[in-house]
C-alpha cells in the first residue's frame, strides 16, 4: 500500500517534469539554419524562431545612430564545422564567402547598439525571426572575428 | 633549462601518482600495511613535487619568458605581476596543472588525518585521488604540455617541448596576453574558487568508492567526509556567484547568468552536490536512501570532471561548436570509464545497500528530502536536456535546434519554487510520520502572514503573478524559519532559565548543522529575492546623446556632461570615459562614469558599466559607442535592475551560513554518535 502509494507519486512527478520539458522546448526551441536553409524552405520558415548564422558583407552596413537601426547582409556560410575546417579554416570560408557574388544572401535588420565587432568578413550569429519579405530581424546579434582568435603559434616576422 | 627541470617535475609526479595507484592495489590485495603505508607516501610527495613544478611555471610566467608557448598565449608585458601570477590558471594547459595542485593538496591533507579503525579504507581513497591526479598530471605532460616552447625551423614556428633536429630557439618579443575579460578581480578569484570546489567533491566520492570496495556500507563514509562536502559545496557555490558577479561588472549586458553551456556545466555539479547535501542527512538520521547517495556522488563526480573539461577546453570562445581539443576524447574516455566502473561497483554492492527501515509517510521530513532530491534532479535533467538538445534533434530529426535562456526559465521557474515550498514545509515535518493536520497546524500561521505579505506588494509594487507567487514563498521559507529560531530558543529559554539571547545563541552553538542550513535558507530567500527583481522587473532603455542632453528610465534621468579618453601606455590600455549626472525624480544624486578601455595587446574591448546599486535598485550605465569628433555625441545603454542587490548581500548571508554549519565542533566524534543515538530512538519505537 505504502510502496504504491511512493511508486504513484514518483510516476506522478516524472510526467510532470516530462511535461515541463516538452512544453518548454516546444515553445522555446530555436532551429540553426544557415543562409541556404532560409532561402530554401522560404515561406515555411517565415515567423519560426531562427538562429542564423552568416558572413558579414562589409559594403552593406548602414547605421544611423539616431534610431539605432541597424541593416547589413549576411552571405552564406556552411554550418558545420567539420566542413568549415576541412576548407581552411573559419577565416578562409568567411572570406570566400564575401567574395562571392554567387552565394545566397540575406539581409538582416537589427535595433540597438552597433557592436564594435561588425565589419566585413565577421561572421555574424543571429536569433531572430523572417518576415515575409524574406528580411531577417534580428533580436540578438553576436560576432565572431576571425582575427581575434590568432593562431597559437605567433608570426616570424615579430622577432 | 627551466622549462625542461619544470616538465621533468611534472613527469616524475605523473609517475609517483601512478606508483601510488598501483601500491594502493598491491597493498590492500595482499593486506601489505607496508605497501598501502608506501602509497601514502607516494601520494604525499605529489603536492611538493607538483608545488615544484607549479612554481617554475609562474617564475616562468612572471618574467617573462614568451619563448614558452603557454606565457606567450596567457601573459603579455603590459600585465601587472599579480596579473602574471593567476594568469596560471588563464589558459588550459596551466590549468590543468593547477587542478592536479589543488587535489595533491586536498588528498594530502585527508591522508595524515588519524585512521585507526577506517584504515581499510586508505588504500582506496589513495587509489581514487591518485588515479585522479594521474588522469590531469598525465593530460600535461603528454598534451597540454605548459612547458613547451617555440622552435625555428626554415621560417616556420611550431610549439615542442624538445628541441627539433637543426631547429633555434624561437622569442616572441611580447606575449599575447591575458584576454582583457578575464583581467578582473572577480575573474581572478571566480576560477580558483569553482575548481575548489570541483577538486573538493573527489574526497567524498573516493571514500564512496572505497566503502563499495570494502563493503563497509554504513554511513561512516559519509560521516568522515561531511565536512569535505560542505567546503566543496562552498567553493563551488561561491565560485558561481563569484562568475555572476563578474558577468554583471564586467560583460556589460545587465545580467550576471545567461545560461550558457559552459554555465550550465558548472551548475551541474552543484545541483547534484546540493541533493547528496540533503540526502545524506536522511541516511544519517534514518538509515535510508542509501543507494541512492552513492548514485549522487559518482554523478557529481563524473560532472565535475565533466565541467572542468566544459569550462576549460575553449568552448568560450565559440558560440555552439564544442571545440576540437585533443583532450576532449580523453576526458571523454575518463568519464565514461570512472562512470562505468562506479556504477559497476554500486550494482554489485547493491543488496548491502538496502534501507534499514521504510519510508512510511508521504509527508515525513525524509519523504519531503526526497521529493527535494527529485526537484534537483529534475533540474538537472533540464540543463542535461538543454545542453545536448542540438546534438539529439540533429540525431533524430535532420533539423538542428537549440534552446536558449526561454526553456531554461520555463522549465526550471516551477521545480525551483517546489524547492521553495519544500524549503518552507520540511523543517516543521517529523521524522518518520507527519500528516496533513500536524504540519497544517505548524504552518498556518506563516503562510496566513506571507498571503499578507503578498497582498502589499500587490496593492504596492506588482500585479505579475509570477512574482507573486514568488513573493509569497520567499515570505513563507523566511516566517517558517525565523519561527523555528524562535521556537526553539523560547523552549531552551524556559527550560534552561536563559536570557532569551543566550538561549539562542547556545542552541544554534548545539545544532550547528541545523541551524547553519537555516541560515543558508534564508540566504537562498535574499537571494531569490534578487533574481526575481532582474529578471521581472528590469528595465532597460538605450539613446545616443549630445552633451547635456538627457535620458529618462523609471525614477531615474542622466544627463550626458562629458567625455574624454586617454592612452596609458604602461598597461597597454587606451580608456575613454564618460560622465554623466544622475537624477531621481529631480534631485541630484551624484555622477557615474561609465567606461570603455581597450586593449592594445588583444585589439578588444571591455565595456565597464557606471553602476549605483541601492537594497531597493541598481541603475547601471554602459558607454557603448561614441564619436570623439563629431557633434553626434555618445551613446549609452541604461538598465534600472530593481532588488538585484540581494543577490550579492544574499550571498553573504550564504556564506555566513556555510562556514557556521561547517565549522569544526569541539569533539566532532563525540556529538555525532550522541545525536545518532538521540535520533535512532523514535525510529526504534516506531
Amino acid at each position: 500500500m505504502q510502496k504504491t502509494k511512493f511508486l504513484f507519486g514518483g510516476l506522478l512527478i516524472l510526467a510532470a517534469v516530462a511535461y515541463l520539458i516538452v512544453s518548454s522546448t516546444q515553445a522555446s526551441k530555436e532551429y540553426f539554419m544557415t543562409v541556404n536553409e532560409v532561402k530554401a524552405e522560404g515561406a515555411a520558415a517565415v515567423g519560426k524562431s531562427i538562429r542564423l548564422s552568416g558572413a558579414v558583407i562589409g559594403d552593406t552596413i548602414q547605421y544611423d545612430a539616431q534610431t539605432l537601426t541597424l541593416t547589413f547582409d549576411v552571405a552564406h556560410v556552411s554550418g558545420d564545422n567539420a566542413e568549415i575546417e576541412s576548407q581552411g579554416g573559419l577565416a578562409v570560408v568567411l572570406k570566400a564567402a564575401v567574395a562571392d557574388p554567387s552565394r545566397q544572401r540575406v539581409k538582416v535588420v537589427y535595433v540597438g547598439v552597433k557592436p564594435d565587432l561588425l565589419r566585413s568578413e565577421a561572421q555574424a550569429i543571429m536569433t531572430g525571426k523572417l518576415d515575409a519579405q524574406g528580411v531577417f530581424h534580428a533580436d540578438e546579434l553576436l560576432l565572431k572575428c576571425p582575427t581575434k582568435y590568432e593562431e597559437a603559434v605567433p608570426q616570424q616576422a615579430s622577432n | 633549462m627551466i622549462p625542461e627541470f619544470g616538465y621533468g617535475v611534472l613527469a616524475v609526479s605523473f609517475f609517483v601518482a601512478l606508483y601510488s595507484v598501483g601500491a594502493a592495489v598491491y597493498g590492500a590485495q595482499k593486506k601489505s600495511l607496508a605497501m598501502i603505508e608506501s602509497a601514502r607516501r607516494a601520494m604525499l610527495l605529489l603536492f611538493p613535487l607538483i608545488t615544484i613544478s607549479a612554481a617554475t611555471l609562474i617564475y616562468l610566467l612572471v618574467n617573462d619568458h614568451y619563448e614558452v608557448s603557454f606565457v606567450y598565449e596567457v601573459t603579455s608585458r603590459s600585465m601587472p605581476t599579480y596579473l602574471k601570477v593567476t594568469a596560471w590558471w588563464g589558459g588550459q594547459a596551466g590549468s590543468l596543472v593547477f587542478w592536479s595542485w589543488l587535489l595533491s593538496a586536498f588528498a594530502s591533507a585527508v591522508t595524515i588525518r588519524k585512521w585507526e579503525r577506517d584504515i581499510e579504507f586508505l588504500p582506496w581513497v589513495i587509489v581514487v585521488a591518485s588515479l585522479t591526479a594521474a588522469f590531469f598530471l598525465g593530460l600535461t605532460v603528454f598534451y597540454e604540455n605548459p612547458f613547451m616552447r617555440f622552435w625555428s625551423m626554415n621560417g616556420s614556428v611550431e610549439p615542442s617541448m624538445f628541441p627539433p633536429a637543426g631547429a633555434t630557439l624561437f622569442t616572441p618579443q611580447d606575449g599575447r596576453g591575458l584576454n582583457p575579460l578575464l583581467r578582473h578581480p572577480g575573474m581572478v578569484i571566480h576560477p580558483p574558487m569553482l575548481y575548489l570546489g570541483f577538486v573538493s567533491f573527489v574526497i567524498p566520492y573516493a571514500f564512496a568508492i572505497a566503502a563499495l570496495i570494502t563493503g563497509r556500507t554504513d554511513d561512516r563514509w559519509i560521516r568522515l567526509t561531511r565536512r569535505w562536502t560542505l567546503w566543496a559545496w562552498l567553493f563551488l557555490s561561491f565560485g558561481l556567484v563569484l562568475g555572476g558577479r563578474w558577468a554583471y561588472d564586467v560583460l556589460g549586458w545587465g545580467g550576471y547568468w545567461g545560461w550558457d553551456p559552459v554555465e550550465i556545466a558548472a551548475f551541474m555539479p552543484w545541483l547534484t552536490g546540493t541533493a547528496f547535501l540533503h540526502s545524506v542527512m536522511i541516511q544519517e538520521k534514518r538509515g535510508l536512501l542509501k543507494q541512492w547517495n552513492m548514485i549522487l556522488i559518482i554523478l557529481t563526480y563524473a560532472l565535475v570532471i565533466f565541467g572542468t573539461f566544459l569550462t576549460r577546453s575553449g568552448v568560450l570562445s565559440s558560440v555552439h561548436a564544442f571545440a576540437e581539443s585533443a583532450i576532449g576524447p580523453l576526458f571523454f574516455a575518463f568519464i565514461g570509464l570512472t562512470f562505468i566502473s562506479s556504477i559497476a561497483l554500486l550494482i554489485w554492492r547493491w543488496p548491502l545497500l538496502r534501507a534499514e527501515t521504510e519510508m512510511k509517510s508521504m509527508l515525513s521530513r525524509e519523504a519531503l528530502f526526497l521529493l527535494n532530491n527529485l526537484l534537483f534532479m529534475s533540474v538537472l535533467v533540464v540543463c542535461f536536456w538543454g545542453v545536448v538538445s542540438p546534438l539529439m534533434s540533429e540525431l533524430f530529426t535532420n533539423q538542428k535546434i537549440t534552446l536558449g535562456p526561454p526553456f531554461y526559465e520555463r522549465a526550471t521557474a516551477p521545480l525551483f519554487a517546489g524547492l521553495m515550498l519544500l524549503m518552507g514545509i520540511a523543517p516543521l515535518s517529523a521524522w518518520g510520520h507527519s500528516t496533513i493536520q500536524t504540519l497544517g497546524r505548524a504552518l498556518w500561521k506563516s503562510a496566513l502572514v506571507a498571503a499578507a505579505v503578498t497582498a502589499v506588494a500587490y496593492f504596492t509594487y506588482t500585479s505579475n503573478l509570477i512574482a507573486l507567487i514568488g513573493f509569497f514563498l520567499i515570505a513563507f521559507v523566511v516566517l517558517v524559519t525565523a519561527q523555528e529560531f524562535w521556537r526553539g530558543a523560547r523552549a531552551r529559554q524556559s527550560a534552561q532559565h536563559e536570557n532569551f539571547f543566550v538561549a539562542l545563541t547556545r542552541l544554534m552553538g548545539r545544532n550547528r548543522r541545523r541551524y547553519g542550513g537555516y541560515i543558508i535558507h534564508i540566504s537562498m530567500m535574499m537571494m531569490a529575492i534578487g533574481i526575481l527583481g532582474i529578471e521581472i522587473f528590469q528595465a532597460e532603455t538605450q539613446n545616443t546623446l549630445k552633451q547635456g542632453e538627457s535620458l529618462t528610465l523609471e525614477n531615474y534621468t542622466i544627463t550626458y556632461r562629458e567625455i574624454a579618453s586617454w592612452d596609458n601606455n604602461g598597461a597597454g590600455v587606451n580608456y575613454t570615459r564618460a560622465v554623466i549626472d544622475v537624477q531621481e525624480n529631480g534631485v541630484y544624486l551624484g555622477k557615474l562614469t561609465p567606461r570603455i578601455d581597450y586593449y592594445f595587446d588583444s585589439q578588444q574591448n571591455m565595456t565597464i558599466p557606471g553602476q549605483r546599486s541601492t537594497m531597493r535598485d541598481d541603475l547601471y550605465v554602459l558607454l557603448v559607442d561614441w564619436q570623439p569628433a563629431s557633434a553626434d555625441g555618445a551613446t549609452f545603454k541604461v538598465f534600472v535592475n530593481p532588488l538585484v542587490n540581494w543577490l550579492w548581500v544574499g550571498s553573504f548571508a550564504f556564506l555566513a551560513g556555510v562556514l557556521f554549519a561547517a565549522w569544526p565542533d569541539k569533539d566532532p566524534a563525540e556529538e555525532r554518535s550522541h545525536t545518532r543515538q538521540v535520533a535512532k530512538q523514535p525510529s526504534a519505537a516506531d
